[in-house]
C-alpha cells in the first residue's frame, strides 16, 4: 500500500521503499494514528479531539495535502515540529502533541516518518485546531512552559548498557512516548522530576506505574510477559483495555518482537519508588467480609476464587497492579462500566468485563474492591462508597 | 424491486455453526463473504455477561436465545390424513436465532457418529437381510465414509477444544474411552471433564453390570484452552446454564467462543445480521445460483449477488428455502418422486428417573454442564445382534444430568404426584436432591420412512406470504421397539445404582410436537451418491445447481442415535476442503451425475 501510492503520488523525492517502510513501523511505534486518525476516519486526516487535563485539542491533519495538511512543509519544518513542537508558520504546539519525547528520535527516524507520511493518500480536511480557553489560548504561552518543563535534544545511549537496552530506552522515552500516560504530571501538565513511570491518573483511567515495583508496578512480570502484553493485548497475568487496548491496537502489536523485548528490558531495569507497602486491610473488617461474598458470588466464575483468573483469559486480581494502585480509578471503572479488552491478530477473543454499576450499590462495589485489594497477598488502601459515588457521577456525566 | 448490491464472491446464508466455518475457510481463502443472517448480532461480552446469563426464566421459559413462532413457524400433522395446523410454541425442538445460531444454546455434546451409521443401509442389509427392515423405511448410505471424515471430525474437535477420553486411538482400544468409537487419528485436544457423583454412580453400576462406561464428549471444556484459531477458551465452572443458555465463561464451544473472533478480523468478511433471506435466485436455466434476496429490518429488499452460494440455515429453513426457491423437485411421497422434503427425520429420546433414599444420597444436581455425563454405547447403532429384537437402530444412554435447574425440574416427582399443591411441593422437598433426572438419558437414533417428510403447506403463510413449512411426522413400530428395549436396560442401571424405585418414562406414539426431545432434526435434502436418491452429492453439493452447498443435518439421509453437531461440524470442513481445492480451481460438479 505504502509503496503503491508513493508512487502515485509521484511528486515526492526520496521514494526509498526501505525509507518509507522504515518510516511506516517507526509512525507506528509513535503511535501517531492514536490521535491523528478519527476512528472510521481517513489515515492521518486529524480531526479528533484529544482530551488534556487542561481541555480539547483538536488534531490537525498530517497527511500531504497542501491546503489542509503538511504537504507544503519542508522536512526541516517537519522534524522541527517534532522535536522542538514549533509549527511550520512558527507558533508553539501544545504538549498533546509528545515532542517532550518525540524529541528524542533521531532526525533519520524522524525524515523517515515524513516520508511514509508522504505516501499516504492526501486528504482535504481543514481542522480548526485552536480550542482552548483563554489563556491557554495563547499558544506563545507554551514558549515559558518549554522553558520549565522541555529539554529538547536526541537520545544519547547509556555506555554501561547493551544496545537492548539502549533500543527499549531509545523507542520507551522517545517515540512510544510511555510516560505520556504512565509519568505523573505537576500542575502545569509537565512531567514530575524524579518519578518516571510511576502511573497517573487521566481520561478516567489510571494509567499503572510501569517500574519494577512489586505491587503496584510489574516486578512480578518477566520481560517475556511484557513483550507479550504489548505485542497480543494479553499474558497470563492481564489483558489491555480502554486508552491501553487503542494503543496496541494502533501500536504495540505491530512492532517487531525484538523491539518490544527491549521495551521490556528497558522497562524492568526500572527502580520501583522507594514507597513502603501499606498494611492490607485486616480480613476480620466489615468491608473485607461483605467484598468475600460478593466477590464469590459474582465474580469468581472467571477470575477463580483464588483470584489468578485464567491465563490470557481472565486477568489475574492477585498480584495486579491495576487492582493495588494507590489511586484505584480504573479498577473502579471496570466494575461499575465494565470494559472490554483488546482484540488483536495474535489474541482475537477480546474477553470482556461485564457492568455492574447496575446490579451493585456504592458500599457494595467498595467492599468489593476493597477485598480484591487486600485479598491473597494484596495491599493497598480501602475504597469508600464515597469514592464509587463520585467516580459513577462523573462516568453518567461522560467525564471519564 | 429489490436494491442490487454490489456482487460478492460467496453469499452464506445463516451464521451459525456451519456458516461460521465456511466463512472462515472461504474467506481464509481469498474470497469475498458475505454472511446473511436472520437474527441479532450476539457475543459474549454483550449478550451473556456473567451478571445475567444464567436467567431461567428469562432463557429457558421465555426462550429469549430462539426465534419467535409470530416471526416464522411451520405447520405440523402426524400423517397425510390429518390436516397440518402452525405451531404457535415450541416445543419438540428448539429454533435458534442470532449469530450463532443453534452453537449458542446447545449443550455441547460432541459425538463422532459410528462407522457403520454412514454405510447404514449396506451395513444391515448385509447382516440381517433386507426383509429385516420394514417396507416404508427408506434409509441410505450417506456416500461419505467414516474414514474419509475422520480428519474433519478431528478438526472440528480441536476447533472447539472438546473434553473427552479417547477409546479407539488409530484402532488401539483405549481404557476409559467409548469403545465402540471409529478409530480417532488423536486423542481429544482436552481430557474429559470431572463428573459429579450421581453421574460417577452410574458409571460404576454400568461397569458391574458388564458396560464399559466413558464420560460422555464435552464442549464445556475441562480446563483453559487456546484453539488454532488463536481463540481463546475456559474451563468450565459446572454452572448447569449451557442447553437454551449462552455461556459467559467462554467455556461452552459455540461460534462466539470458537470462531467469529478470528473471523471478524478478515477483512474480507462481512456479516449482515437480521437480515432473512426470502430466496435463493437462480439464472434462466434454473441450474445456476446467481446469488441471493433478503429483507432487512426495515423492510427493505435486497438482492445481493454472488458466486457462490452455501446455504447454512437450520435444517427446517433450509429445505423450505429450497423449495421457495424452487430448486430441485419437492418430495411427494405417493410416488416417491423428488428429493427436498425427503427422509426427514428426528431423534427417539427417553428417559428413567431413579429415586434414591435422601438420607443417604445428595446428588447436588446443580454440580453439572451441558455435556457431563458417564454413558455407555453397547447398545447404539449396529453394536449389538438385532437378530433376536425384531428391530434396528439405537442410541447411548447415561446419567447425563444437565442442570439442577428449579423451573425445568417440576416434574422430578413419582409417577401419581399431582401436578401441584402441597402433595407435589413436599415429594419435590423429599425427592429434589437425591433424584437422577437425565432428560435425554436414552438418546436413540430415527430412522426415516417415506411418509415422514417436509413440504410446503397449502393453507398457511408466514408474514412475507410465503407458505410456511409443513412437517408430517410419526413415530414407527420401529423407533418404539427399540426405545422400549434400550429404556428396560438403562431403568436397570438405575436400579443397579442404588434407587429404591425407577420411573420408566419410554418414548410413546404418535410423535409429539408440542414435547421437548432434541433439536436435532435432520434430512430433507439428503446428500448420497446419485441424484436418484439423493439432493446433494458427498460434498454438499447441490445435484441440481452446482454453485450451491447445503450444510448442517439437513444432508443427513436419516438420524443415528448421536447427538448431531459433531457430524455437522466435520461435514461442513469436509465440504469446505472440497471447495477450496477443487471447486474454486474448477468450478462445476464435484460428482457427475
Amino acid at each position: 500500500m505504502a509503496l503503491a501510492s508513493g508512487v502515485a503520488l509521484g511528486d515526492n523525492t526520496g521514494q526509498d521503499f526501505s525509507q518509507i517502510e522504515r518510516g511506516r513501523y517507526l509512525a507506528a511505534a509513535g503511535d501517531c494514528a492514536g490521535c491523528h486518525t478519527k476512528p472510521g476516519g481517513k489515515n492521518f486526516a486529524g480531526g479528533l479531539p484529544v482530551a488534556t487535563p487542561f481541555g480539547i485539542v483538536i488534531s490537525p491533519n498530517i497527511t500531504p495535502d497542501r491546503e489542509t495538511g503538511i504537504g507544503l512543509w519542508s522536512n526541516d519544518d517537519f522534524v522541527r515540529a517534532m522535536t522542538e513542537g514549533i509549527r511550520r508558520d512558527g507558533a508553539n504546539l501544545y504538549p498533546a502533541m509528545p515532542y517532550v519525547y518525540y524529541t528524542k528520535a533521531t532526525r533519520d527516524d524522524v525524515l523517515a516518518i515524513r516520508a511514509y507520511l508522504n505516501t499516504v493518500p492526501a486528504v482535504d480536511n481543514g481542522v480548526k485546531a485552536d480550542q482552548l480557553p483563554f489563556p491557554l489560548s495563547v499558544r506563545t504561552d507554551m514558549a515559558a512552559w518549554n522553558k520549565l518543563y522541555f529539554t529538547p535534544g536526541e537520545f544519547q545511549p547509556i555506555s554501561n548498557k547493551n544496545a537492548e537496552w539502549n533500543r527499549g530506552a531509545y523507542l520507551v522515552e522517545g517515540l512510544m512516548h510511555c510516560g505520556a500516560c504512565h509519568t505523573p504530571k505537576n500542575f502545569a501538565g509537565g512531567d514530575e522530576k524524579g518519578r518516571p513511570l510511576q502511573g497517573y491518573a487521566l481520561q478516567g483511567w489510571f494509567a499503572p506505574d510501569l517500574t519494577t515495583d512489586d505491587r503496584r508496578g510489574i516486578g512480578s512480570w518477566s520481560a517475556g510477559d511484557l513483550a507479550a502484553y504489548l505485542k497480543t493485548g494479553h499474558n497470563r497475568f492481564s489483558a489491555a483495555t480502554g486508552p491501553m487496548a487503542d494503543v496496541v491496537t494502533h501500536s504495540t502489536s505491530k512492532m517487531t518482537d525484538a523491539d518490544l523485548h527491549a521495551v521490556a528490558t528497558y522497562l524492568k531495569d526500572q527502580a520501583p519508588p522507594n514507597e513502603k507497602a501499606p498494611q492490607p486491610v485486616a480480613a476480620s473488617d466489615p468491608a473485607m467480609k461483605m467484598g468475600a461474598a460478593i466477590y464469590a458470588d459474582e465474580c469468581s466464575a472467571c477470575h477463580t476464587p483464588n483470584g489468578k483468573g485464567i491465563a490470557n483469559l481472565f486477568p489475574s486480581l492477585a498480584g495486579s497492579p491495576n487492582v493495588q494502585s494507590t489511586d484505584p480509578t480504573s479498577a473502579i471503572r471496570i466494575v461499575l462500566a465494565g470494559t472490554q479488552s483488546v482484540a488483536t491478530d495474535r489474541a482475537p477473543t477480546a474477553p470482556a468485563m461485564p457492568a455492574f454499576g447496575d446490579t451493585l450499590d456504592n458500599r457494595e462495589v467498595a467492599a468489593v474492591l476493597t477485598y480484591i485489594r487486600n485479598a491473597w497477598g494484596n495491599a493497598a488502601p480501602l475504597v469508600s462508597a464515597g469514592d464509587i459515588a463520585r467516580h459513577r457521577d462523573s462516568l453518567a456525566k461522560g467525564d471519564e | 424491486m429489490p436494491q442490487k448490491l454490489p456482487p460478492k464472491d460467496v453469499a452464506i446464508i445463516g451464521l451459525g455453526w456451519t456458516g461460521s466455518i465456511l466463512a472462515y475457510e472461504l474467506a481464509d481463502a481469498g474470497l469475498d463473504v458475505v454472511a446473511v443472517e436472520r437474527g441479532p448480532w450476539r457475543d459474549t461480552a454483550t449478550d451473556f455477561p456473567p451478571s445475567y446469563a444464567p436467567d431461567e426464566l428469562r432463557y429457558r421459559i421465555r426462550h429469549e436465545l430462539f426465534l419467535r413462532p409470530a416471526q416464522v413457524s411451520l405447520t405440523f400433522r402426524n400423517n397425510a390424513n390429518q390436516t397440518a395446523l402452525p405451531v404457535r410454541d415450541w416445543g419438540a425442538f428448539m429454533l435458534g436465532n442470532g449469530a450463532g445460531g443453534a452453537g449458542v444454546h446447545w449443550n455441547a455434546e460432541t459425538w463422532r457418529f459410528l462407522p457403520s451409521d454412514f454405510v447404514v443401509k449396506s451395513h444391515l442389509t448385509q447382516r440381517y437381510g433386507a426383509k429385516f427392515l420394514p417396507d416404508d423405511m427408506t434409509i441410505q448410505d450417506w456416500g461419505v465414509s467414516y474414514d474419509e471424515l475422520e480428519p474433519y471430525y478431528d478438526r472440528f474437535e480441536y476447533l472447539c477444544g472438546t473434553s473427552g477420553t479417547a477409546g479407539n486411538l488409530k484402532g488401539s482400544i483405549q481404557p476409559g474411552g467409548n469403545p465402540f468409537e471409529g478409530p480417532r487419528s488423536r486423542p481429544y485436544p482436552t481430557p474429559a471433564q470431572r463428573q459429579p457423583f450421581s453421574h460417577t454412580l452410574f458409571a460404576k453400576a454400568a461397569a458391574e453390570l458388564g458396560y464399559k462406561p466413558f464420560p460422555q464428549p464435552s464442549g464445556n471444556l475441562s480446563r483453559a484452552y487456546t484453539n488454532p484459531l488463536g481463540v481463546e477458551m475456559g474451563p468450565c465452572t459446572y454452572c448447569g446454564f449451557c442447553e437454551w443458555f449462552g455461556c459467559a465463561n467462554y467455556s461452552k464451544a459455540s461460534p462466539q467462543t470458537t470462531i467469529l473472533p478470528a473471523l471478524f478480523r478478515k477483512p474480507n468478511f462481512t456479516a449482515r445480521t437480521d437480515c432473512e433471506v426470502t430466496k435463493i435466485n437462480l439464472d434462466r436455466s434454473g441450474k445456476h445460483a446467481t446469488g441471493i434476496t433478503f429483507v432487512d429490518s426495515s423492510g427493505e429488499e435486497w438482492e445481493q449477488p454472488a458466486e457462490l452460494v452455501m446455504l447454512c440455515g437450520f435444517q427446517l429453513w433450509n429445505v423450505q428455502l429450497l423449495m421457495l426457491s424452487g430448486i430441485g423437485q419437492i418430495y411427494d411421497p405417493n410416488t416417491g418422486e423428488g428429493q427436498i422434503g425427503r427422509n426427514f427425520s428426528h431423534q427417539t429420546i427417553s428417559t428413567a428417573l431413579g429415586f434414591f433414599d435422601k438420607s443417604k444420597f445428595n446428588f447436588n444436581p446443580f454440580i453439572a454442564s451441558g455435556a457431563i455425563g458417564m454413558c455407555i454405547d453397547e447398545f447404539n447403532g449396529d453394536n449389538f445382534d438385532h437378530g433376536p429384537h425384531g428391530f434396528v437402530g439405537g442410541g447411548y444412554m447415561g446419567q447425563v444430568q444437565s442442570n439442577g435447574r428449579p423451573m425445568e425440574f417440576t416434574d422430578a416427582v413419582p409417577a401419581g404426584t399431582p401436578a401441584w399443591g402441597a402433595k407435589w411441593k413436599q415429594a419435590m422437598r423429599d425427592n429434589y436432591l437425591s433424584t437422577v433426572y437425565a432428560g435425554t438419558g436414552v438418546h436413540g437414533s430415527c430412522y426415516s420412512y417415506r411418509q415422514n417428510h417436509l413440504d410446503l403447506d397449502p393453507t398457511y403463510k408466514d408474514r412475507f406470504g410465503r407458505p410456511l413449512v409443513r412437517m408430517t411426522m410419526d413415530f414407527h413400530e420401529n423407533e418404539l421397539k427399540m426405545n422400549a428395549f434400550l429404556t428396560d436396560i438403562y431403568a436397570e442401571i438405575i436400579k443397579a445404582m442404588g434407587a429404591n424405585r425407577v420411573d420408566k418414562r419410554p418414548r410413546k406414539g404418535p410423535y409429539d410436537v408440542t414435547k421437548y426431545q432434541t433439536s436435532h432434526l435432520c434430512g430433507g435434502a439428503i446428500m448420497g451418491s446419485n441424484p436418484k436418491e439423493s439432493a446433494l452429492n458427498k460434498y454438499l453439493q447441490s445435484w441440481d445447481v452446482p454453485n450451491l452447498f447445503v450444510q448442517g443435518a439437513t444432508a443427513f439421509p436419516q438420524n443415528a442415535g448421536y447427538n448431531p453437531t459433531g457430524t455437522v461440524g466435520a461435514l461442513a470442513y469436509w465440504s469446505a476442503k472440497a471447495i477450496r481445492e477443487q471447486y474454486l480451481k474448477s468450478p462445476g460438479p464435484l460428482v457427475d451425475a
